[in-house]
């Protein structure tokens, strides 16, 4: 799918993850930059759902940026979607 | 060699000699005496009216005659506000000497500067109750050659008794002191409170340096520090920032999660059987630990139920404790914030204590022993109950063993609270990285996930789960954590041991081992 805007989800709290979407025009492919408090533990997990996710909305050119503070599997899916679904104006009263 | 918790231990670390695994909570201490011999402390003698006042610190270690391989022993009760080990370490430095032995009861992120002089020679050794900030993440690297060696604050006086550590120079900072060196921590304008940890190095130190920024007309008192212990004198602008000093009014947390397994801790302990009049009591200073004292607060009011004594590390809500006549008295050997200083001065139910009469192992009996409830933070606890307060999740050092290990021995009710996870970083697991407190010495876990208590202690499950607390097998909450975490992929370590973990007796509990770059 095609990404409409710039969108965001999620807090700089710990045990929460912050998303931040880009739209990239066609063919420059998947931008990802991943950081996180436990990047030794979970950094290879995080990426690896980034990537499941963006596969599932069929997103291929975007630039994401993921700052996480220890945020579980389903804190990391939501905050994704969210911001996912308001990069893609399918979701309405979000923030630019 | 494997020791009692099956870590293993190497035979031998060079500059250390031969090692003594470790063999259980208080399988050494059963026969009733040690077979370490007590070295003797030195002897001086000073003349008449001889002056001890130096200008400045400088005169006063080139009067002691620093040399190469020395030991600096040192108290952390200026904790984060400290400006003089940094200072005293540049002095000898810039005198050349290298090779130096540091003993500090503690070393935290005020220490940081001395990286560089972990990295140019000067420091080669170190022993300490614990390790933070830059320090603790170079050495868990492997900057020194050496390991350094964790002790609990009680195994700190055993050490040098038994001259393991061997104290050459102490430099001890003093918010009050005289001309001959009586020193408190009490009063003036950088107040810390108790002075205890310093006691044993002013009892064996060669050569004794009292510091103080508030230089008052003979006597100082209260004597916390005695004057036919010391040297020389010196008197500075500051000896550190009062602000980090002494952090205000120790403060009970916000956190909601930390109030909740507080409160279930405070119901574990009325229902242990323990809770009973003239009780003794221990917390820690921050998070879960410090709030299970608000709650037992409003259950000995709520009963009318009064204590004997509180111990340990002294934060203000002790203090309130005691002014309120809920404790007889507060022995305190570290204070934790302002309010202390004053009550310490000024209330005679209050009382300052060394390190020795607080935990040491190796006497007839230090106050530790005569614990009934102790409520201990962790890092990190395993399904063994092993507790490790001392290395992060990425390996670092970061922690400190401090009164840990000597408080969980000697309580008759061990309670351990901490959540089960943090940021993600389980906390209840398997294998802790490093043993600090051995599982046997621990009672009962409380986490906002389930109270789980030691299978060696059936009784008080029974009693717990009798009054209708809900208990759990720390196995199926390790588990539990486990599958909401997601499996951590474990962090690499080298062969390289950055770290020995003496337990209290002086027995190895563990080691730690260096961090793989990646």
């Amino acid at each position: 799918m095609e990404l409409q805007r710039n969108a965001q989800a999620g807090t700089f709290e710990s045990s929460d993850i912050m998303i931040l979407i880009e739209p990239l025009k066609n063919k420059q492919g998947r931008k990802i930059e991943i950081s996180s408090s436990v990047m030794l533990q979970y950094g290879d997990m995080l990426s690896e759902l980034v990537n499941n996710i963006l596969d599932k909305y069929e997103i291929e050119n975007v630039h994401l940026i993921a700052k996480d503070k220890g945020a579980l599997e389903p804190t990391i899916i939501a905050r994704l979607e969210t911001a996912i679904t308001r990069a893609l104006n399918q979701q309405k009263g979000t923030l630019l | 060699m494997k020791n009692a918790i099956n870590r293993e231990i190497p035979n031998k670390i060079k500059y250390i000699g031969e090692l003594e695994p470790f063999m259980g909570a208080w399988e050494k201490l059963k026969k009733g005496w040690m077979d370490e011999i007590s070295v003797p402390p030195p002897n001086k003698a000073k003349l008449p009216h001889q002056k001890k006042i130096c200008a400045t610190l400088k005169e006063a270690i080139l009067k002691t005659n620093p040399q190469n391989g020395m030991t600096l022993t040192y108290h952390h009760h200026l904790r984060n506000g400290d400006d003089i080990l940094v200072k005293a370490i540049s002095i000898l430095a810039e005198l050349g000497i290298k090779d130096i032995t540091l003993a500090s009861s503690s070393l935290n992120e005020s220490h940081d500067a001395l990286l560089r002089y972990l990295e140019d020679g000067t420091i080669t050794k170190i022993w300490s109750s614990g390790i933070r900030g830059e320090l603790g993440k170079a050495i868990s690297k492997g900057i020194l050659k050496n390991p350094v060696v964790i002790h609990s604050h009680g195994g700190r006086v055993r050490a040098i008794h038994t001259g393991k550590i061997k104290p050459d120079l102490t430099i001890i900072p003093a918010a009050a002191a005289d001309e001959e060196g009586n020193a408190t921590g009490a009063h003036g304008k950088s107040a810390f409170g108790s002075i205890g940890y310093a006691r044993i190095d002013a009892r064996y130190a060669k050569q004794v340096i009292v510091v103080t920024d508030n230089l008052v007309d003979y006597p100082c008192i209260p004597i916390g520090i005695r004057q036919n212990f010391v040297d020389y004198v010196v008197e500075v602008n500051s000896i550190g920032d009062p602000t980090k000093i002494a952090s205000g009014t120790t403060r009970i947390t916000k956190s909601p999660m930390d109030l909740r397994i507080a409160k279930l801790a405070a119901d574990v302990i009325e229902h242990s059987g323990l809770f009973i009049e003239g009780f003794s009591f221990q917390v820690g200073a921050g998070g879960a630990s410090l709030a299970v004292a608000k709650f037992i607060r409003e259950k000995m009011k709520h009963k009318n139920i009064k204590g004997s004594f509180m111990l340990g590390g002294i934060t203000s809500y002790c203090v309130e404790m005691l002014n309120e006549g809920l404790f007889k008295t507060l022995f305190d050997v570290q204070s934790f914030d302002a309010e202390v200083s004053h009550s310490l001065l000024n209330n005679k139910r209050h009382i300052e204590i060394p390190a020795a009469l607080y935990a040491n192992p190796f006497n007839c009996g230090c106050m530790t022993n005569k614990l009934d409830v102790v409520a201990l933070g962790a890092l990190e606890i395993d399904t063994d109950f092993n507790v490790n307060v001392i290395t992060g999740s990425e390996g670092n050092i970061r922690g400190a063993s401090g009164g840990h290990s000597d408080t969980a021995s000697g309580a008759q009710l061990t309670v351990v609270v901490c959540p089960s996870f943090r940021g993600r970083i389980p906390i209840v697991t398997k294998k802790v990285h490093t043993v600090v407190t051995p599982g046997e010495s621990v009672h009962v876990l409380v986490t906002e996930r389930g109270i789980c208590v030691n299978p060696q202690y059936p009784d008080l499950e029974k009693r717990l789960n009798k009054a209708g607390i809900k208990t759990k097998k720390i196995e199926e909450l390790e588990k539990e954590v486990d599958e909401i975490v997601g499996t951590a992929k474990p962090i690499n370590f080298t062969d390289k041991i950055v770290g020995l973990i003496e337990y209290r007796d002086g027995t190895i509990i563990d080691v730690i081992r260096q961090v793989a770059e990646f």
